[in-house]
């Protein structure tokens, strides 16, 4: 018997010939964010703020027409010379950089490259305003996994209407066929342990049209 | 510092002084015998506990790191008004998945073959290390970086890796985050497989996993077959019990989840190695199933007052099973209850409760230990000379079912505020069963019982009445 058939049978034997009918689970918890959290979108995103600085995230409100000049801004706090974007990146947000080279992500740059740059400049495909979570899925602006990990540092452009309340409304928007970073503030690393692993800096501009 | 002559007392102080003196009444004949000719032994609970209680520090430092985790997780479990709700919904999650086990893996081993990965079968851990370190050599250049998490520990992976001389990084180590980035295959865990997306989740606190599963070329991901849950969707209930009953996180600060190989993103190859080691045992098992539930965040561990005491070890000796409260549940049932160390790990506890209270997914631990303590009664009724020990777990069995009783009577209401109000420390529990809690502080149990005591005061009451 291969070990596939050995287990299954295993599995069948203990579940034996009658099995108890078809669970049914109860889906009564909240699947919105409910009170005063949420009785208006300001206030979703107000609480998303809130969540993100709790966690030790940089976060600033910004108008689309200042998007620009905020991520110049972040980046000039960084003392950033070269960072690293995905190819599909809004050519607008970096319209105001001064000193600073963009590469754009192709299958060219290794890890060590990414490893080498100043840092990461991303959208996101979501936010939980509940966990002040940022949810990346590889979508428009995100880019391959390995972009928004291995760069020191990571600013992170949240559009207001990209941030849903709670955890199921994000769960709902997303598709499990495509990878998912799911990022709430820094890696922590355990202590006694080494460094963490991903951007010890994160940083989050929220852009409210 | 035992009552074991005569069984215990259940009107007498009952602590942790007393049941170390009762799981460890008598010496196992079995474990003399291996000391004499120098074998290996596996320490019973109460053996193993007694060393970890003479170490002071640790015991304040354990206490000390439990009172902590306890507020975090009363905090973030206190914010969510629909907490209960999410338990309930989380307990028929894992049921569903796991009365149906076998049809949702095989529908997790489809979705992940349509995703373009390879899903291996392991029906115990030496298959799991062996199946493991095929994959490793055949993908590597005889380094592996490992993000080490439960079920690598349970199946000894790490180690076998290194023994069949291959270059173990440890991804949490202090050069881990160098080292995995030119590492060409790397091993996880995993916490969650969601069988109709073949998707795998993984929360963690340091992105060690998140490293491993996004860098190397070829993910080898091993789990516990348990950890399947039928669809997508339910993951909007566990994604919030988890980290908010384990670290008390909001969310774990990093979640990666993956289904398969992505081109251009990630591993061009991946495998999910599904380990059974005694998981089938524990669903042939209808009540004991119920263990398998679990989700591993830990609470029941951060809440249990014998664990804050002796710590993971003497749950644990050999460090390949699980720790703490639902560890006394799923070692005897994934192992048997024929040898001691196994046979033990039931009466490791006072069925206080705390544990069933704070479980995520509604585990009845103490109802699991009382079932199990009658399985080891029953697996020793059978020797034809009964042992000093069956006379004592006949008595504790009987009795514990009692208490057992007394627990269901007294409720389990406000239970994380009743945890916070006494300030991070668990000193009595309401109603009789504070009976059972009373003395578990290691001062010696009363020179005289409390029947005794009783006997002795009694006439004089009846005369005053
Ligand atoms: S049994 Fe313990 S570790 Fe498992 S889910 Fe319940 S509280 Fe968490």
């Amino acid at each position: 018997m291969s070990g596939r058939d050995e287990v299954l049978a295993g599995v069948r034997g203990a579940l034996g010939e009658r099995r108890r009918a078809d669970v049914a689970v109860p889906r009564g918890y909240l699947t919105r964010l409910t009170g005063p959290d949420a009785a208006s979108r300001a206030d979703v995103v107000a609480l998303f703020t809130e969540r993100v600085a709790a966690l030790g995230v940089a976060v600033r409100h910004v108008g689309g027409d200042e998007l620009a000049t905020a991520v110049a801004a972040v980046l000039w706090g960084w003392e950033a010379k070269r960072i690293v974007v995905p190819a599909d990146l809004p050519y607008g947000w970096l319209a105001d950089l001064d000193g600073v080279r963009a590469l754009a992500d192709s299958t060219v740059l290794d890890v060590p490259a990414l490893a080498a740059v100043d840092g990461v400049v991303t959208g996101c495909a979501a936010a939980v305003a509940q966990t002040g979570t940022v949810v990346l899925d590889g979508g428009r602006a995100q880019g391959r996994r390995a972009l928004t990990l291995v760069p020191d540092r990571h600013l992170c452009v949240v559009h207001a209407d990209q941030i849903v309340g709670s955890v199921p409304e994000a769960v709902r928007r997303l598709d499990p066929d495509v990878p998912q970073a799911w990022i709430s503030g820094p890696p922590v690393a355990t202590p006694g342990d080494g460094p963490p692993h991903g951007p010890r800096t994160l940083e989050m501009l929220v852009v409210e049209d | 510092m035992t009552s074991a002559a005569g069984g215990p007392d259940p009107h007498a102080g009952f602590g942790i002084g007393a049941l170390l003196g009762l799981v460890n009444g008598q010496q196992g004949s079995a474990a003399r015998r291996r000391r004499a000719e120098g074998k290996p032994v596996v320490p019973r609970f109460a053996e193993a506990a007694r060393e970890a209680l003479a170490d002071a520090g640790a015991r304040h430092e354990l206490a000390e790191s439990a009172a902590a985790a306890r507020e975090r997780t009363a905090a973030a479990v206190s914010e969510l008004p629909d907490w209960e709700a999410l338990r309930a919904a989380g307990a028929a999650i894992r049921d569903r998945a796991l009365l149906d086990l076998d049809v949702h893996l095989e529908t997790f081993e489809q979705a992940v073959a349509d995703a373009g990965g390879t899903v291996h079968w392991a029906r115990d851990a030496s298959a799991a290390r062996r199946i493991v370190a095929s994959l490793v050599r055949d993908a590597g250049d005889g380094e592996v970086a490992v993000a080490d998490g439960p079920v690598l520990r349970e199946t000894g992976l790490a180690g076998s890796l290194a023994a069949r001389g291959l270059a173990v990084l440890d991804a949490s180590g202090p050069e881990g985050r160098d080292r995995v980035r030119a590492a060409r295959v790397a091993v996880t865990g995993a916490d969650f497989l969601v069988a109709d997306s073949g998707t795998v989740l993984l929360l963690e606190a340091d992105g060690a996993a998140r490293a491993c599963l996004t860098l190397p070329e070829t993910l080898v991901c091993v789990a516990g077959l348990d950890r399947v849950v039928p669809e997508w969707e339910d993951m909007e209930v566990l994604l919030q019990l988890l980290p908010r009953a384990g670290r008390g996180d909001r969310l774990s600060p990093q979640v990666s989840a993956w289904s398969g190989a992505v081109p251009g993103d990630g591993p061009g190859e991946v495998h999910v190695v599904l380990v059974d080691n005694g998981r089938a045992r524990i669903l042939a098992d209808e009540v004991g199933r119920e263990a398998l539930r679990c989700i591993g965040c830990g609470a029941c561990s951060a809440v249990c007052p014998v664990y804050e005491r002796v710590g993971e070890r003497p749950f644990d000796p050999r460090g390949t099973g699980r720790s703490g409260p639902i560890g006394a549940v799923w070692t005897p049932l994934a192992r048997g209850v024929d040898r001691a160390p196994e046979a033990s790990l039931p009466f490791a506890s006072t069925l206080c409760g705390a544990c069933a209270d704070v479980c995520p997914v509604k585990i009845d631990i103490p109802g699991l230990l009382v079932h199990l303590r009658g399985e080891v009664v029953d697996a020793r009724r059978h020797r034809p000379v009964p042992t000093p020990e069956l006379a004592v777990m006949r008595g504790v069995a009987w009795t514990m079912a009692d208490a057992r009783r007394f627990e269901t009577a007294t409720g389990s209401g406000a239970r994380w505020a009743r945890l916070l109000s006494r300030g991070g420390r668990i000193r009595r529990l309401p109603g009789l069963l504070g009976r059972w809690t009373e003395a578990r502080d290691l001062t010696a149990p009363p020179a005289e019982p409390f029947r005794a005591w009783w006997r002795r005061r009694a006439p004089s009451r009846r005369s005053t009445k």
